[in-house]
């Protein structure tokens, strides 16, 4: 029992040790501009605009979602203009950011560590260090970078797009007009309320593809390999999401 | 010249290595033989540096491989050509900008980087394929743009992974042709690790076999196919035990 919790301790210390040299070593490539900045419009396309209709399609529904659950609970005790800041904070402070994170770690996570696993396996990450470049700077900075910098601005768009369905969910389903619903949207707005969401959206996305490029580059053994790695990109992102959306709360909304 | 020195490495407590020494002197051919899993492309791996021996050491040209910082180990890798055992192109890039790669990292011009990948693809015969990306192509192709793209930075070292393994005999005889031209027309110093002695006998000048972690024997071609040592006639002649 004992040896089996320090075996356990042993390798979480290893991994911890795994992730502050990865770290290191992605934060010595950043100068190296030339090379990674080649790349980043490319990931910034794939992980931001590619990943748009997605995020699109979760926020038009749970703006509808928001709107139809908040005027079942307030019907007949809470003033009905409450369901445009209850659909309004909630997508800006919670579930844009959330939602869009989760399935942005398995779109964007996933697909970003079984290319990378398969790069690994295939050779080709050594490849490139023969031919003198560095596997952080070409493939690692450029993703960590459009992640961090895409993820606020798919997050904005969802919220618009959440807060939008939601108006209209408003207007068709529960009667309200829309001075109505925007008085309810302004009623207990704060600036941070914007701000807030986007900072976490921007630390979801660096974590989502850090954890792809870690996992990624870490893939062995073929085929099976570069499976197991998917799979762990996407678990370890969304927990990590779950963790990171806990401290913001605990930090910032105190 | 390349120099292995007592190289040793162990994975997971499997000593892959136990004490390599080794010279591959300028301009020949080294071909290195051995068993699959002796450690022949984890030999290969230690001279430019992706692998770091718990023991021993590589020295190119003066320089302690494993002793070298990032700046220095990339000078390093910028004299020698890889080419990978199943080619490791990057499938995003078309067949130029795989060849074009490692000469964008040397601060060339357009013009030179554009003449000197036409160059590389005329010598591999590809001439034309440019265009294509890598899933289009055979394995032999493939191959050959793992050389040129290795001969494109004009090394003067090439490492060449078991470049034969996978390819039909009249294939492996095109890229030992290839592999002796480039020898010829470049000067190159090469090390080729291969288990398919015609192979061997075909691109060598000298033959070392690697059996238990070291060399077994090396010699030129004429001693190696004269050897007594029933270990490496064994190998050489594929008979079973």
């Amino acid at each position: 029992m004992i040896e089996r919790i320090g075996r356990k301790v042993v390798s979480l210390i290893e991994a911890a040790g795994r992730w502050g040299h990865f770290m290191a070593d992605m934060a010595r490539a950043v100068p190296d501009v030339a090379t990674w900045g080649q790349f980043v419009f490319v990931q910034m396309r794939r992980i931001g605009v590619d990943s748009l209709p997605v995020a699109m399609f979760i926020a038009g529904f749970t703006g509808v979602i928001l709107a139809m659950q908040a005027s079942y609970t307030f019907k007949g005790t809470v003033p009905l203009y409450f369901v445009g800041t209850l659909v309004g904070k909630s997508m800006m402070l919670e579930l844009g950011p959330m939602l869009v994170g989760l399935a942005l770690a398995g779109r964007v996570g996933a697909s970003m560590a079984a290319e990378l696993g398969t790069m690994k396996v295939t050779e080709q990450v050594d490849a490139l260090e023969t031919l003198a470049y560095d596997p952080q700077s070409f493939l690692v900075v450029p993703r960590v970078i459009a992640g961090t910098t895409m993820f606020p601005l798919v997050v904005a768009l969802s919220i618009g797009i959440g807060i939008g369905t939601g108006w209209i969910t408003s207007l068709g389903f529960l009667h309200l007009s829309t001075p109505e619903f925007v008085k309810g949207l302004k009623l207990f707005y704060v600036f941070k309320d914007t701000w807030f969401g986007l900072l976490k959206s921007a630390s979801f996305g660096f974590a989502i593809t850090m954890v792809a490029c870690v996992v990624g580059l870490s893939t062995r053994g073929g085929a099976e390999g570069v499976g197991r790695s998917t799979t762990q990109a996407q678990v370890y992102a969304a927990v990590l999401i779950l963790m990171l959306d806990a401290f913001w709360a605990a930090t910032l909304l105190r | 010249m390349i120099e292995f020195q007592g190289l040793s490495k162990a994975f997971g407590g499997k000593h892959v290595l136990a004490g390599l020494t080794l010279a591959v002197q300028d301009g020949e051919t080294m071909v290195i033989i051995g068993y699959s899993g002796t450690g022949k492309s984890v030999a290969l791996k230690h001279i430019v540096g992706l692998l770091q021996p718990d023991a021993g050491d590589v020295v190119v040209d003066g320089r302690a491989v494993s002793t070298l910082e990032r700046a220095a180990l990339n000078a390093l890798r910028q004299d020698i050509g890889y080419v990978f055992q199943f080619a490791a192109l990057f499938d995003s890039m078309t067949v130029t900008d795989n060849v074009a790669l490692g000469l964008r990292r040397r601060q060339l011009s357009d013009e030179e980087i554009d003449e000197r990948v036409a160059e590389a693809l005329a010598v591999v015969d590809l001439t034309g394929a440019g265009d294509q990306y890598p899933a289009e192509l055979s394995g032999g192709m493939r191959k050959r743009v793992g050389i040129a793209r290795a001969i494109a930075l004009r090394p003067r070292y090439i490492l060449y992974d078991e470049p034969t393994t996978g390819l039909d005999p009249v294939t492996s005889a095109v890229i030992d042709r290839l592999i002796v031209r480039t020898r010829e027309r470049f000067g190159v110093t090469a090390v080729v690790v291969t288990h398919d002695m015609r192979s061997a006998y075909t691109v060598g000048d000298r033959i070392a076999m690697l059996y238990e972690g070291r060399i077994r024997q090396v010699g030129t071609v004429a001693e190696v196919q004269a050897t007594e040592d029933p270990v490496v006639r064994q190998f050489i002649e594929g008979r079973p035990t």
